[in-house]
């Protein structure tokens, strides 16, 4: 007990004898901040299962069961055996939503490290350079920005054909304007700072001052809006699964799922309701983590 | 006032009166034409991904080298990439998107045949929308942290987080086959289909003018379901945007002013500050009808909808080229013009946007 409250007392200590102790407070406070939001609290642990479910899905159940039909128990209402019931070819639906978490998550991990960087490299450059470069980068942003960003995935994701790896590229492509824009925008507040002037007069090179300067304050806000896209990235994969454009079956994959459940929606509701509620539950969950995480950073920029 | 205004108030003011207008014009024109153009590249390339033979599409399997060769001559995939390009360019403003393979029509006729079954639901749904969602954002914004704000965002995030193809599932589960409230998917029964002549294409609007009463309730029934999901998703982004917008404007001292003058708190927020905000949401309501539209081909598949979403489908998933690249254009075209509109509608609502540039 009374190491947590030393533990607590060097973290909130107004004077700051290093670096490290000062940064690690104000993380601190930020949490303990983040901690009083009872909706954002639920938003992390929504995206905390998530993960646990992906990391526990082959501990749980053999990657082979998931996709195991059993025709004799096809279309079994929830049971002891089978929490969720079971499909239309006899699989359990409890693991297919287990693994379905994997997909997802891949998905989002892949769409975030496209998005981040090319966004980045675009916005950073153009508040900083400014003048024809910024035009010309916005521009090409804005043209991005003016199209119609879900049927544009549509349109990739057939082009390029169905698959996970289609579907990331088809929804990175169509999501990294914003990131360009919000990028430029955060090195605009601080290009004339006195500190980017200094890093300059030591002869810092432009790639160095964009890296190690401006680069580490964007990423707080650039992070805010990768959580609360993800939700809308969640939703989309699903949307393209569902139209048979993500992955292929037997993969389990929540929209693929919910498709395949409309065949026997009347009789067998479970079937597609199931993983739509995952999907559901997802996406709330970035969305109640992305509101909180901004409120915190708007509190302290206050 | 400043200098710009004052010269352009002046005698011979004429020049910056007119030259700022001319401007904003000629760069508004500027950008949709790059945007326009964008699109047609976008299209372009998608177009050549595709993983489907136009050559073969036209000739079939069996037919013989020479033919191929001959057809793959004449649609011009022998040039250069960017020669094929300007054709494609110039085939595009001509409005011709060539023939559709499922139906055999040209695309441009198809889609304008299914285009207002898509604007009539998502004109409903959008109207839903901005009736509700203006005043619940304003609601939660001068009750902030109160419950009502509480209710209403968290309500506004539930919609956020919804998937539509699943929800509207679960709408016909429970509206349509339990409780039988509301009629099923289509757009009318299939006893009255084809009943009423299209002038609008609009069936409800058609079905009133020719007095078809009986075909104008069932379309109705037919649309409450997918319009209120539809209104529902509209709204909750409506309502959040206008929350923090009012919330932005409920901060500004003029509000102070204004109360402590001696107007009603409710003059103040609804036309006082609602009315400062009248541009941002001119913005925000395009941007809503936008993804109604674009999120036709989900919503459309689930009800099945008979209209651009539903082409557009079908077009997928039966590798008719000609018909997804036509669908994107026209979608991509009223996306650009939704966006030129709200920028056109600018000065009409906000005076500030007038005098200024």
């Amino acid at each position: 007990m009374s190491t947590t409250l030393a533990w607590r007392g060097w973290l909130l200590s107004p004077a700051p004898a290093s670096r490290r102790q000062a940064r690690l407070g104000g993380w601190y406070r930020s949490w303990l901040a983040f901690r009083r939001n009872g909706l954002a609290m639920t938003g992390l642990a929504v995206v905390l299962a998530l993960v646990l479910m992906a990391a526990i899905a082959p501990l749980v159940a053999d990657p082979a069961t998931a996709n195991m039909q059993v025709l004799a128990h096809r279309l079994q209402p929830a049971s002891w055996a089978h929490p969720f019931g079971t499909d239309e070819l006899g699989r359990d639906i409890l693991v297919r939503i287990l693994f379905g978490a994997r997909v997802t998550l891949t998905i989002v991990v892949l769409v975030s490290l496209i998005v981040v960087p090319v966004g980045l490299s675009l916005g950073l450059p153009a508040g900083y350079f400014g003048g024809v470069v910024d035009s010309i980068l916005m521009r090409i942003t804005d043209i991005f920005l003016a199209f119609p960003r879900l049927m544009l995935a549509f349109a990739f994701a057939a082009a390029l054909g169905a698959g996970i790896d289609n579907a990331v590229i088809a929804i990175a492509l169509t999501t990294w304007p914003p990131y360009a824009r919000l990028a430029r925008a955060e090195v605009l507040t601080v290009r004339r700072a006195e500190f980017i002037e200094a890093a300059e007069l030591q002869g810092a090179s432009h790639l160095r001052i964009l890296l190690t300067q401006i680069l580490p304050l964007c990423l707080p806000s650039v992070i805010i809006r990768l959580t609360l896209d993800m939700a809308g990235v969640i939703l989309t994969a699903a949307g393209l699964g569902f139209l048979g454009l993500g992955a292929q079956p037997p993969q389990a994959e929540w929209g693929a799922m919910v498709s395949t459940g409309r065949d026997v929606l009347l009789d067998q509701w479970w079937v597609a309701t199931v993983p739509g509620l995952a999907i559901f539950i997802a996406s709330l969950g970035f969305n109640l983590l992305g509101d909180g995480l901004r409120d915190v950073a708007d509190a302290r920029s206050a | 006032m400043s200098a710009a205004t004052a010269a352009a108030r002046g005698h011979d003011g004429w020049v910056p009166r007119v030259a700022g207008p001319v401007r904003r014009a000629v760069s508004l024109l500027f950008s949709v034409v790059l945007t326009f153009l964008g699109l047609t590249c976008v299209t372009f390339v998608i177009g050549r991904l595709i993983p489907i033979d136009p050559v073969l599409a036209i000739v079939g399997d069996k037919a013989s080298v020479q033919t191929y060769n001959l057809v793959r001559h004449e649609i011009g995939l022998d040039k250069p990439v960017y020669v094929q390009y300007w054709r494609y360019l110039v085939k595009v403003l001509h409005g011709d998107f060539g023939n559709s393979v499922i139906t055999s029509h040209p695309v441009l006729q198809d889609l304008l045949h299914v285009f207002p079954a898509t604007i009539e639901l998502s004109l409903l749904s959008l109207i839903i929308g901005v009736a509700l969602g203006i005043p619940l954002g304003v609601i939660a914004a001068t009750h902030r942290g109160r419950w009502q704000d509480q209710i209403i965002r968290f309500g506004s995030l539930l919609g956020y987080s919804m998937p539509v193809f699943w929800l509207g599932l679960v709408g016909l589960l429970l509206f349509y086959a339990k409780l039988g409230w509301v009629a099923g998917p289509g757009r009318v029964d299939i006893a009255f289909d084809g009943m009423v002549t299209p002038i609008t294409g609009l069936i409800t609007v058609d079905s009133l003018i020719e007095g078809q009463y009986d075909v104008f309730w069932n379309a109705v029934s037919h649309l409450i379901l997918p319009s209120s999901i539809l209104g529902y998703l509209s709204l909750a982004y409506v309502a959040r945007m206008t929350r923090s917008f009012m919330i932005g404007q409920l901060k500004q001292e003029y509000v102070l002013a204004t109360l402590a003058k001696g107007l009603s708190p409710f003059r103040v927020v609804w036309v006082h500050a609602l009315g400062n905000i009248w541009v941002q949401l001119v913005t925000v309501i395009a941007l809503t009808f936008g993804s109604l539209l674009e999120g036709a081909i989900l919503t459309e598949t689930v009800f099945a909808w008979p209209g651009l979403g539903l082409y557009m489908k079908n077009s997928l998933f039966n590798a008719d080229l000609n018909a997804v690249i036509g669908g994107t254009m026209l979608v991509g075209v009223v996306y650009i013009g939704l966006n030129l509109l709200s920028d056109l509608l600018y000065p009409l609502v906000d005076p500030r946007a007038r005098e200024r540039r």
